[in-house]
This record gives C-alpha cells, structure tokens and sequence, in this order.
C-alpha cells in the first residue's frame, strides 16, 4: 500500500491554473524525486502537501487514512509529514537541542529539563550520524549544518514522510555527499523522502522512483533505474509554447558592456546568493543575450553587481569603452545601466502608491523644473506615452499599482527604466507569474528596444522564454559560465545539460 | 508561477463607478469631522471656548509643537521616529538664549537666537540622521538616547535653572501679532505650507514616500537612501530648535523642563492624521488637523474643569481609537 498518494490536484490562483491534475504516489522508505521545469507546478504541490495551502480539488491519502484539503501545517506535521523548505524554519539565537523540541520540550516539574533534551537531541543527531554539538546556537552553523538541523528535528517529530525542496541547492559539493549519506539513512529506518531538485545526477544517484509534473499536471512515474537523464529532461520539457519568434536583428560589431574576470564572494552574513567565478562576456547594441541557469546559478548575482546593487571583489566592467567603477544603483542609472529586479513586489513596486508616481520615480530628474518641483504636467505625458507604447491597462494613473495584475505591474516598472533611456537594460525573471497575454507584450517590447540599439540581459528560469528572446544564451552554473550558444543553434537538452551538470550530452538527441 | 494558458479574467479592466463607501469617507475625513464635533461641543458648553481670545490661545499653543509635527511627518513618512525633540527643543533654547546672554554682542537677541537655536537644531538632527545611517542603529533607539542626551546637555548648561531677560524685539518672536495673528501660527503656518508642498509637489518629497514605501525598491529605483534619511532628521531637528525659540520668546525664559512630553505629542500629531508608522503613507493636512485636535482636547477639558490628569487618559484614548480605525478601514478595503 502507498504511503501518501495524491490524486488529480487542482489549485487555482487568480488568473492561473497553478494545478490542473497532479498526482503523485510514495512508497513507505523510497526515495522519489519529484521533477519538472520552473513553474511546472512542483512548489504548489509540496505547499499542498505540507499544508501551507489547500487545494481545490483531488484527494490526499496518507498512511491509509484521507487527508483533510484544509490541515494546517501543523496538523500535517503530526500525521507524519514535515516539509524542509529552502528557506529553513529553525530559531537562529536557540541551540540546536531547543530547535529540535522547539514547542514540545520535555518537562520537569513543570519547567524545561534541560538535561533531558540535550541528551534526547544527543541520541537523534548520534542515530544520523552527525558529530553536531546540541548546545551550540543555530546562528553559528553553515547552511548544511542547519539543514541537518531540520532533518533531525523531522526525526523528532516522528515523520514517515520527509519532503526536501531543493536541499542542495545552497551546498557544496562534499555536502552534497553528506546529505546524500543523510537521506540514505532516512531510508534505512524507513522514512519515505520527496526529493525535489534540478539535478538530474542527483536523481539518478539517491533517488528510487520519479514523478514528472508538466504545467501542473501529471505527465508519468516510474523507477529511476528505468531511465535515463536524457529521458527525464525529455519528460520535463516536452511541449510547444508558441512564444514569438525572435525578428532578425542588427546586432553592432562593438560591445556596449564588457565584462572581464568578475569575481564576488558571498558574504558570510548573507542568507541567500551564490559567489561568481571569473564570469566574462560582452553585449553588444542590438542584441538579447539572455541568461540561463536554473535557481541559484548566480545570474541574478551578476545582475547585482553590474548595477552596483552589490560588490564585486574583482574583474572589470566598461560601458561603450569606459572602465565603470559603480558603487550603487543611482550611479548604475546615470551610467546608463537598468535593471527590473527579480522580485516585483519586494524590490520593484512601490504597491501602495500610484502608477503615476512608481512609474516616475527614476526618471524624476529629468522632469523636474528648478528647486526641483516635479512637472506634473510633463508626467502625465509621459505615464500616457508608455500606458499606450506597453500597452499598460490601467483604470487611472492615480490607482495604486497594487491594484494592477503582475503583468501590467511589470510593464510600469519596464516603462520606469525606458524613460531613462539606458544604454544596458537588465531584466530579472520579466515575465514570472503574469499570464501568457502580457508575456508576449513584455517580450515585444524587448525585441522593440534591441531594434533601438539597446543593449539586453535577460535573465530567465524558463527555458523557452530565453530561447524565444535571445540572440546569444549565455548558461550559469553555480557561479560560472558553463557555455555560450547562439540562440539559433541552442535546444533545450543542451541548455538543460549545461545548467544542470555543467556539460554538453555526450551524444545530442536527434 | 506556471506559463498554463489559462484564460484569465482581466483583473486590471476598469471597475465599475462603486457606491458611496462610508469607511472610506471616514478614514479620510473622520478626523476632521470629529475636531469640528469638537468645536461645536465645547462652545455649546461654554460659549467662552469660541471666543477670539481663546481661539488664538489654541492656536498659539498648537504652533509651538506643530511646527515639529511638520518636520515629525517627513520622519514618520520614512518608517522613522524621532524621540529626542523635545529635549532638542529644550537644549536649543537654553542654548541660544545662554549665548544671548553671555557673548550677545551688538546683534539684535532675537537674530543671534535664531540662529543658535536653529544651528543646533540642524546639527543635532544631523547627528542623529548619520548615526541611523552610518552605524545602521534604528532611529528609535538613537533617538532615545538623543532625548537624554540633550536633555542632560540642558540641565548642565545652566545647572538646571532657566534663562531669561529678554528684550522686547526676542518676545515679540512668542507674543506679538500681525494683524491680529499672533506670531507663532504665522510661522506654523508658513512651515506647514512650505511641508506641504515639499511633500506634494518637488523630487525630495516623491523620494521620501519612496523610501518609507519599500526602502530596498528605493534603492534599486536609483535614490540614495541615506541621504534622504539623513535629511529628514536634519529637517525636524531645525523645526525643533526654531519650535524652541518661539517657546522661550512666548515663556520670557529658556526653561530647562521645556518640552517634556512634546515628543509623545508631536508624534500623536503625525499618527492621528492618519500616516502610518511603517512609512510611506501621511500628509501634512492630516497632520495639521491632528496637531489642532490634541489643542483643541487639552483646552477644551480644562474649560470643562476636567483634571489635567484626566485629559491625559482621553488623549491616550483617542490616539489608539484613531490608529484602529485606521487598521479597521484598512482591513475593509482588502475584503470588498
């Protein structure tokens, strides 16, 4: 009898379907890898899964018995499923032993028995094999360690069913080892382990059977052993999406941005980013080069660092010819350099203010009379040229962009960054979460700048997106530059090899 | 989060013409209608409350701390707080009128003053804005230690007593008119006017709600996040060395007690004019109507011989009434 089976999920957001029909069965003690692209459906379902969101429809069995569509995550935690998120849900200033009994210490006449948690948390971490100190403080221990953390706490918790979203996302190769020893254990005492990862490698090395969603669905299951890394990345890509075709374009002879030898290391405070290596390439006027990686590969990092939103500890950077030394973002802009940050809502929108205003915002220099009155007139104006040039739907320009879908949220902020007319123009992740409609306009508009003689970095986790946009792709991995390819001569296993491993299949798919 | 091909509803097509929606009414104009309920209370209470003489009382006393509260609105519209006013007040006042005192010169007292009090103001505020910035402590807690600082800074100036003696051309700044207008409120009103449109209509204003809207979008959109933060306290800091000048110019003395408590009320100022402490959302007009409504209360309670230390607890009443409707309307709005 399966352990957890779950069949024909749905969910729906407003205006996606993020679930059309996901299902997914686990064996007690197997190891299963649930696999597919960027938004194929994978982060809602373990949301599902763990309780962090109800579905809409389909049915949950676990352990023999059904599952209530509206558990809270807690509830789901004593049926025996604990969910290890990337981001981890561990007490920084509490010790690894409090962690671990966080909310169900032992007591003692009413008061915490020190002296029996730290030696229970002592017997947990022994069972796993980990030589950690219970008394050392969280805060103190590299991301690998915490994770341990985690996992030993879902012991703790008695968990059947351990789900870990891109655990090796954020670890270095040896503990990369260590986690695979980790699960390996889990197994032996026959805890069954959702494995969710990019890393076909690693599915084929820990993994026992496999689960292919595809835009929310179901595509097939079988054992790893079965298959090839190759038919899995078959799997996970197989689809037509009829993005725009790419126009031919007039690319320059001589680059806009030169980029040699940049080089960052990841601070040790910083909770998330990835350390880039000698990373070199130019972009010329005209052209689209877009970046792909998968999650964590450093484009963003770059992104960063060329906008002068973070440090870089080496390399060189010219405009048109001329070393840049930019230490922040006001300096990137009045280079030339704009960038549409990867996360809309956190980094880009201002969601209680207007449209007009979020839409102004960089560009407010050049609308300001002297003693720096905005000219509201000539804003206007220029919130109505691009409301028509991008196509913006909007009520008014005086509702707050909050209001507005992502998709149209997206063009304001592009418009925001046209209005200065750059020289470079970097987007993170443009058109994620907004609908197929609004996709195809940011893309045109793209297109419509490279034609101007702008100079484009489009950075995507979607595989087709980059390669409807680009000219040239330019593959990430872990902080480096794992190949460059013309976006004519690029398909999607190769690009899915290069990001995922580091190199080109052996022999490519005819 | 998923490319699905879903035909989607359009979210962003206009909306229809909504019905008159009573919170959203309230939220922006309760405040005001409950200072006119007010008004109208107290002067069916005792007529006296509505005489010219009393009106210009009220005034007076709300210019004092007004002009902070304008300054309080630049810092409370960045997700900031200054706690150390009315200690600065104090300090810049005793201060100035020390210097008067000693070392005047030939320079009329109220110029030299001026521009101590002012000085200091804009220094201190400075201080306080590149300590937030530069060592990242959070303004609360620099601004508490600032309130002690210049508060012990007053005490030890003068040993504690106060300082007075000033000519008539200092007092004038505190008790005379123009055209009947009693000085303070014309300068209220010049700096609220002059808040205003800073806030409403120049580039500096746009950067500040920006940076009390989401400082790291801030940032990314090309602004330099410090240097509007730093300008903010440099901005209330001034406003509170000139609120301390025309409160010693309207006593006759630089008290060293001075402005205790004024922070708690300029503050109350801000938030009963509905912005919002986590930064971005405020203006002056609601302010201005908050800062007259706390003028308005003390007043009022004491022409109804209600005790002091009553008035205290309505006050108190009032500002969390104010705040919760505020979060009440708030919440409304996300469920229609």
């Amino acid at each position: 009898m399966a352990l957890l089976e779950a069949r024909d999920i749905t969910k729906r957001f407003p205006g996606v379907v993020a679930l059309g029909g996901a299902s997914l069965r686990v064996e007690p003690g197997e190891v299963h890898a649930l696999l597919g692209e960027n938004g194929a459906g994978k982060s809602t379902l373990l949301k599902i899964l763990a309780g962090a969101q109800g579905s809409d429809g389909g049915q949950l069995t676990f352990d023999g018995k059904p599952l209530r569509p509206d558990d809270t995550p807690s509830q789901r935690q004593k049926a025996g499923i604990v969910t290890i998120y990337q981001e981890f849900n561990l007490q920084p200033f509490l010790s690894v032993a409090e962690n671990l009994y966080l909310g169900r210490e032992p007591l003692r006449m009413g008061l915490i028995d020190h002296r029996r948690m730290r030696a229970d948390a002592r017997r947990i971490l022994d069972d796993l094999g980990l030589s950690l100190d219970p008394d050392l403080e969280v805060s103190r221990l590299n991301v690998a360690d915490q994770q341990m953390v985690e996992i030993a706490r879902a012991m703790t918790l008695q968990a059947k069913l351990i789900i870990m979203d891109e655990p090796t996302a954020a670890l270095s190769p040896r503990e990369v080892d260590i986690l695979h020893r980790t699960v390996g254990t889990l197994k032996a005492r026959g805890i069954a382990v959702i494995y969710v990862t990019h890393r076909l490698k690693e599915v084929k090395a820990i993994c026992d059977a496999y689960t292919v969603l595809r835009d929310g669905r179901f595509v097939s299951s079988g054992q790893v052993s079965d298959v090839s890394i190759d038919d899995m990345v078959r799997l996970m890509i197989g689809r037509d999406v009829a993005f725009l075709k790419r126009p031919a374009r007039q690319v320059a002879p001589t680059p806009v941005l030169r980029i040699e030898g940049v080089s960052r290391r990841r601070g040790a405070h910083e909770a998330r980013g990835t350390s880039l290596d000698n990373i070199s390439f130019e972009v010329h006027a005209g052209e689209i080069v877009g970046l792909a990686g998968l999650v964590g590969a450093g484009r963003t990092d770059l992104a960063r660092v060329l906008y002068g939103a973070d440090r870089k500890d080496s390399g060189r950077i010219q405009l048109c010819g001329r070393a840049l030394d930019i230490q922040s973002p006001a300096q990137a802009l009045s280079a030339g350099i704009a960038l549409v940050p990867e996360d809309r809502k956190q980094q880009g929108c201002f969601l209680d203010h207007s449209i007009r205003h979020n839409l102004s915002l960089s560009g407010l220099k050049a609308l300001s009379r002297p003693g720096g009155f905005v000219d509201e007139g000539a804003e206007r104006r220029l919130v109505e040229t691009f409301r028509q040039k991008l196509r913006i739907r909007m009520s008014s320009a005086e509702a707050a962009i909050g209001t507005l879908s992502g998709g149209n949220q997206q063009k304001v902020l592009l418009a925001r960054c046209m209005a200065l007319s750059p020289k470079v123009l970097i987007v993170d992740e443009p058109t994620r979460g907004i609908d197929v409609g609004a996709k195809a306009d940011v893309h045109q508009v793209l297109f419509d700048m490279a034609s101007e003689g702008m100079a484009v970095i489009v950075i995507s986790s979607e595989l087709p997106e980059v390669m409807a946009v680009s000219d040239r792709i330019i593959v990430f991995r872990e902080g480096r530059i794992t190949g460059t390819l013309e976006a004519c001569a690029a398909d999607e296993e190769t690009l899915m090899a290069l990001m995922a491993t580091g190199s080109a299949p052996q022999a490519p798919n005819p | 989060m998923t490319s699905t091909p879903a035909p989607a509803p359009d979210p962003s097509a206009p909306p229809a013409k909504p019905p008159f929606d009573t919170v959203a009414f309230l939220r922006t104009w309760g405040t005001t209608l409950f200072l006119l309920l007010l008004i109208i209370g107290f002067a069916a209470w005792n007529p006296r409350f509505l005489s010219l003489r009393n009106a210009l009382n009220i005034l007076t006393e709300v210019s004092i701390y007004g002009v902070i509260a304008v300054g309080m609105t630049f810092v409370i519209l960045t997700a900031g707080v200054d706690l150390a006013v009315g200690s600065l007040l104090a300090f810049a006042a005793i201060a100035a009128a020390w210097v008067v005192q000693h070392m005047g010169g030939d320079l009329p007292q109220w110029l030299v003053a001026l521009s101590v009090a002012s000085a200091i103001g804009l220094a201190a505020g400075y201080a306080h804005g590149k300590t937030i910035t530069w060592l990242k402590v959070p303004a609360f807690i620099v601004t508490l230690g600032g309130m002690t600082i210049w508060r012990g800074a007053t005490l030890i100036l003068n040993d504690g007593g106060p300082i007075s003696g000033f000519d008539a051309g200092y007092r004038w700044w505190g008790t005379g008119t123009v055209l009947g207008v009693p000085v303070p409120v014309i300068l209220f009103a010049l700096v609220a006017l002059a808040g205003h449109v800073t806030l409403r209509y120049t580039r500096f204003g746009r950067q500040v709600y920006a940076v009390g809207g989401n400082a790291e979008a801030a940032r990314l959109a090309g602004i330099n996040v410090k240097a509007i933060l730093i300008s903010v306290y440099v901005i209330v800091g001034f406003l509170a060395g000139l609120s301390g000048f025309l409160l010693s110019a309207r006593l006759g003395s630089a008290e060293a007690v001075a402005g205790i408590n004024y922070e708690l009320r300029v503050i109350a100022s801000v938030v009963i004019g509905g912005a919002s402490l986590s930064g971005g959302a405020g203006h002056i007009r609601g302010t201005l109507i908050g800062a007259l409504l706390i003028g308005v209360l003390s007043n009022g309670l004491v022409i109804m011989h209600v005790s002091s230390y009553f008035q205290q607890v309505v006050i108190g009443l009032i500002i969390v009434a104010a705040v919760a409707f505020d979060a009440y309307a708030k919440s409304h709005r996300g469920k229609v």
